[in-house]
């Protein structure tokens, strides 16, 4: 496969699961934005920066204003209505590459909400985009996992998906924790929703809602599709299909770092992690991935020449 | 209920002097279209409107497209379509068929000849000046041994038939003709909206296109290149063709490359894969001479790789088509084939030229010049119906334009007298009415010459209108050339 067509099926999926993962959270921020608790507004606030990665500058700004600004504004890179656009142009250089059916539907989404200027104000408005973005990308996902051949081009379009979404999750949960001030049930099922994760959540731990169990759950069940565990588990089977055909010296490095960061998720036992340092090893987490995607990059994508005639 | 006013022919009147392809001068079904007019009759009009529907949702669904150039943004176009077919004899075909093999292999004997010894200016067959003043003329290439000597490998002729029933030669396409994705498109929704009569026509097929187009490709291979890989070099997304670029990448199972996939290293090609450089043999370039590399032509294209030239001279890797064909299409070199012909063939041409006066000629210039409303005026280095102006259609203001643009350079225009292009029927606005057609086949040379029997017909669906190009508000319908 061209690597200009892997790097481009990479991003598309990624850029896709960063809107995606971004529609969620508002979703879930919107809701607890609008409830009055015991906790501290402010404090609710500057969490919800923390995992949005927007600058402290936006701590004066209207929660609902900026909020709506990050699904809406064309000229913020990160929003979602940003994101979606350069997953389809990233799919439109490959669209001889994906099925007719995955372009039917990211076009649809994009149509919907591109052509449309979503007045970040709006609240209802935007929170119409974030719903089409969210049932939008069930019908991506689904046209993606049912009509593309499981080939090279689908394992990067998978690792680019997990990637984006471990890193997504390990953001999350770091902002969340460790569980300092005052937090009440609302937070968590904040938390739990933004990672799609209240009702399995339920399922294996009753409603009963404790810090400690919820971390465990997002970061290391292994079933779970939104757990951290769970998307380096895919990452690993993407890389390893990926790999298969690749000469020794490229493998090695990347099989060492998805090797460590899978054990360290598998084996690091969470009360040791729940008792020391979450944020580090969060980092860690992200760390490794930027390393992984680098580490990729220079071995499929943009590989040195030189590298590419010794032998 | 009246049957005359079912008729689907009632108001089908052919322009006078001209030739229709249906009706003859009796007003009575040639031989080749009895069947179709038949079967027309006793179609309802509502069914046709539905087939129409039926196949304008097909070319939508298909994402059939082209861009529009000269508009603010490049707007994407679905391509019009008619839905009646463009019939062929077996005796026009035959003729069409050895008229065109006999004209690519003269071409590329000149061509040849050009770029090496130059004989046909020596014997003051074609001037020199008209040579070395021709825009996509291409000194990089003089000396440069190509593959088979084969340096016309796709060629897109456009054929009109005149009033006498006589197909002559319009123009040739020798860089990169475009338009045959559109040829197989259309026999693809035709075969699903008239099966029937599909199979009771005796049409030949065209759908191996596709497989001769890569083996044309394979036997242009560097010498002694087994299992070549070849490619198709696409300009990108944002090219006019690109949807035909995809397409017959996919047809023929090859990568299709953008300049920036490709890696020049000691004078070989590769292309970056995940698995990584893959050499490449042939390479297929719908990408013009002047993009193609950025060190040997034009310094401010991205499209291109450094050093692909320098590849192609060294003879590690073909391009298809060669370098510096577009001498060969120039339009006031066109005016020079039939000599090309019984020069290097010793024949007489098959096809026949449109007489064509060429402006850089003062005898030839001072006649057209004040006659503009009775010639079409053609750029030489022009295609796709851009900066042409067609006299009896013309405005005071455009003829004037276009007499200062001659006279400041004389050379770069050509004129020809307003052909009557035959017309054939057409489904427009629910009824079945006359439009002028060209027709464009695919010849493919390279071991050997090959013609799928068909091409592209092109109609002006305008009324009155003599423009096919789809720039220019033509549309396209399915060729059927007829078993003997």
């Amino acid at each position: 496969m061209l690597s200009r067509v892997a790097d481009s099926l990479y991003w598309m999926s990624r850029y896709f699961e960063r809107a995606d993962n971004t529609a969620r959270a508002i979703e879930a921020t919107h809701g607890l934005m609008l409830s009055r608790g015991e906790v501290a507004h402010d404090q609710r606030w500057y969490r919800a920066l923390t995992n949005f990665g927007l600058p402290s500058d936006a701590r004066d700004q209207d929660p609902q204003v900026a909020i709506g600004r990050l699904a809406a504004d064309q000229e913020n890179r990160s929003s979602i209505v940003s994101c979606i656009t350069s997953a389809r142009d990233n799919a439109s250089q490959v669209r001889d590459e994906i099925s007719s059916e995955m372009w039917e539907q990211l076009n649809r989404i994009y149509h919907e909400i591109a052509s449309s200027e979503v007045d970040p104000q709006d609240a209802a408005a935007v929170m119409r985009l974030v719903s089409q973005v969210r049932e939008g990308s069930y019908c991506f996902y689904g046209a993606t996992e049912t009509t593309m051949s499981h080939a090279e081009g689908w394992r990067f379009v998978q690792l680019g998906k997990f990637t984006e979404r471990a890193c997504a999750i390990s953001l999350l949960l770091d902002a969340y924790f460790p569980a300092t001030g005052k937090m009440d049930d609302l937070d968590w099922v904040t938390l739990l929703a933004s990672g799609a994760a209240f009702e399995s959540y339920c399922r294996a731990f009753t409603a009963d809602l404790q810090p400690n169990r919820i971390a465990t759950f997002l970061l290391v069940h292994p079933q779970f599709p939104y757990s951290v565990r769970y998307a380096v588990d895919r990452m690993q089977a993407s890389l390893g299909a990926i790999i298969e055909n690749s000469s020794a010296p490229k493998r090695v490095r990347i099989e060492r770092i998805i090797g460590r960061l899978q054990a360290s998720l598998a084996f690091t036992p969470m009360s040791e992690l729940m008792a020391g340092d979450l944020h580090a090893f969060l980092n860690g987490v992200l760390e490794q991935c930027g390393a992984l995607h680098r580490a990729v990059h220079e071995a499929y994508i943009d590989y040195p020449v030189e590298v590419a005639f010794e032998r | 209920m009246d049957v005359a006013t079912l008729d689907p022919f009632a108001g089908y009147a052919p322009v006078a002097d001209g030739y229709d392809e249906m009706l003859d001068d009796r007003a009575q079904p040639r031989k080749a279209y009895r069947r179709l007019h038949r079967e027309l009759l006793k179609l309802a009009p509502e069914e046709m409107s539905r087939s129409k529907q039926k196949a304008d949702l097909f070319f939508f669904n298909q994402g059939i497209t082209f861009t529009v150039y000269g508009r603010s943004e490049g707007a994407e176009r679905i391509f019009p379509h008619d839905l009646l077919p463009r019939i062929i004899s077996a005796a026009d075909w035959e003729t069409i068929e050895r008229g065109l093999t006999q004209r690519v292999v003269a071409l590329n004997l000149f061509l040849k000849d050009l770029y090496h010894e130059q004989r046909i200016i020596r014997d003051r067959v074609v001037p020199g000046d008209v040579i070395y003043t021709c825009r996509h003329y291409r000194r990089q290439m003089v000396d440069v041994k190509v593959p088979r000597d084969a340096y016309v490998n796709v060629m897109g002729t456009d054929l009109v038939r005149l009033p006498d029933g006589q197909f002559v030669v319009l123009e040739d396409n020798l860089r990169v003709p475009s338009g045959v994705s559109y040829m197989l498109s259309s026999r693809k929704v035709m075969k699903q909206i008239f099966p029937a009569l599909f199979r009771r026509y005796g049409v030949r097929p065209i759908e191996q296109y596709s497989q001769a187009l890569l083996s044309t490709l394979g036997s242009l291979a560097p010498g002694g290149t087994t299992d070549p890989t070849t490619v198709l070099l696409t300009p990108g997304v944002y090219n006019s063709a690109y949807y035909e670029h995809a397409f017959l990448a996919r047809q023929m199972g090859i990568e299709l490359v953008e300049g920036r996939d490709l890696v020049i290293h000691d004078n070989v090609v590769y292309m970056r894969t995940t698995k990584g450089l893959q050499r490449i043999d042939v390479i297929y370039r719908r990408v013009d001479d002047d993009f193609l590399d950025p060190l040997a032509f034009r310094g401010d294209s991205a499209l291109g790789s450094p050093g692909l030239f320098s590849a192609y001279r060294a003879g590690n890797v073909t391009l298809a088509n060669a370098l510096g064909t577009g001498v060969a299409d120039d339009k006031a070199i066109y005016a020079f084939v039939p000599h090309i012909i019984r020069y290097y063939l010793d024949q007489d041409p098959i096809l026949q030229n449109v007489e064509t006066l060429l402006m850089s000629d003062a005898t030839a210039r001072a006649h057209v010049i004040g006659r503009l409303g009775e010639f079409v005026v053609k750029a030489v280095g022009e295609s796709g119906g851009y900066g042409m102006l067609i006299g009896p259609h013309s405005s005071r203001e455009q003829r004037e334009a276009m007499r200062e643009r001659i006279l400041a350079d004389p050379r770069n225009y050509i004129a020809q007298p307003v052909l009557n292009l035959s017309t054939a029927p057409c489904f427009i606005d629910g009824a079945i009415q006359p439009r002028h057609v060209d027709l464009r086949p695919y010849v493919l040379f390279g071991e050997k010459t090959t013609i799928v029997p068909g091409g592209l017909t092109r109609v002006a669906l305008r009324k009155g209108s003599l423009v096919v190009n789809s720039s220019q508000g033509g549309g396209s319908k399915d060729t059927w050339v007829l078993q003997a």
